[in-house]
């Protein structure tokens, strides 16, 4: 064994530790301590989306106002920028959890960027075909191959990469890490994305919401697009929560802990 | 109440494919998501029984 390798085994055995410390926030990275934790923490997320998502389209479809310019089809707004920002927020998770992967060598991590993926994905997808609809009868065509458009499309391409690359790979280990790599890399291109109205000239609108500067719409559509966005957080909280623990059960299948809690959901099931 | 009535409310002021198609889709989508989330655990849970079932069988040890 190197120099190196030991250093790294070392380590590991540092995590492993702290990981079992009981007083320790670092328990909650060892799978064994997040599984319960997720079980846990998920329906309540998920109920605060279903209730922020009934509000949200209350509001959006029966107390905001016409727009003066657009009219009625405006209201896609409601989805299509929180989805948006989804896309773009859940890869920088991903890359977050890819580095902290590579850094601390903590698989719950890596297991977290796989659990978000799919979720992101969808967002991304969610985005580009709401503002496809919206830009036919705004702008006269559902598509333009502009630097916002684009840079989203390729967004949705980064995901789609992510989720091929870590499924093709065989050995879960190599996967984490080349699918973290992919991550990091193409988070370069959110920042693009966010950018891109104001760096290029572009068909799409400016940004609605800035921290410089008053915002450019009515207070009740804010408030609706604000509420659309925290239930769209919030959900996807709690899917990456409930997706992250089948694939804990499915990585630990090894441990005594995941026999034990087969055990239990067997005897569910059983009823 | 913002609308005068129903069919103007799923009219959309003549704009109603767009909007409903939007929201629609990106519905029928997370309604997947949940689906398939639910379904993945299901099929996991039993392959993993399986799989524990299939090694004690190799080992002679009881189950």
């Amino acid at each position: 064994m190197n120099a190196t390798q030991e250093r790294r085994q070392r380590w590991r055995q540092g995590v492993e530790e702290r990981q079992r410390s009981p007083r320790s926030l670092w328990r909650f990275a060892a799978p064994q301590q997040f599984y319960p934790l997720a079980g846990r923490l998920a329906p309540w997320f998920a109920a605060a989306a279903a209730v922020l998502a009934v509000a949200g389209l209350y509001l959006g479809f029966f107390v905001a106002p016409t727009d003066a310019q657009q009219g009625e089809v405006y209201r896609v707004i409601f989805l299509h920028v929180p989805a948006a920002w989804m896309s773009m927020f859940l890869y920088l998770v991903m890359a977050f959890w890819g580095i902290v992967g590579w850094v601390l060598n903590t698989r719950l991590s890596f297991m977290m960027a796989h659990a978000l993926a799919p979720t992101g994905a969808i967002w991304c997808f969610i985005a580009l075909w709401t503002g496809a609809l919206w830009g036919r009868p705004t702008w006269g065509t559902y598509w333009v191959w502009d630097a916002r458009l684009t840079s989203q499309l390729l967004l949705m391409f980064l995901y789609l990469g992510y989720l091929a690359l870590t499924r093709a790979i065989e050995d879960p280990r190599r996967a984490d890490r080349a699918g973290a790599l992919l991550a990091i890399v193409g988070s370069i291109n959110v920042p693009i994305i966010y950018f891109s109205v104001k760096w290029w000239n572009t068909l799409h609108q400016g940004a609605s919401v800035s921290l410089t500067r008053a915002p450019s719409m009515a207070t009740v559509m804010l408030v609706t697009m604000l509420i659309m966005a925290f239930a769209a957080w919030f959900y996807s909280i709690a899917v990456a929560l409930w997706r992250v623990r089948t694939i804990i059960l499915e990585r630990e299948r090894h441990t005594d802990w995941v026999a034990a809690e087969l055990d239990r959901l067997a005897a569910k099931e059983k009823g | 109440m913002h609308w005068e009535s129903w069919s103007a409310f799923w009219d959309m002021g003549g704009r109603g494919f767009y909007v409903w198609g939007s929201y629609g889709v990106s519905f029928a989508l997370i309604a997947l998501e949940l689906y398939f989330l639910h379904r993945t655990r299901k099929a996991v849970i039993r392959r993993l029984l399986r799989w524990r079932a299939a090694r004690f069988e190799d080992t002679g040890e009881d189950a």
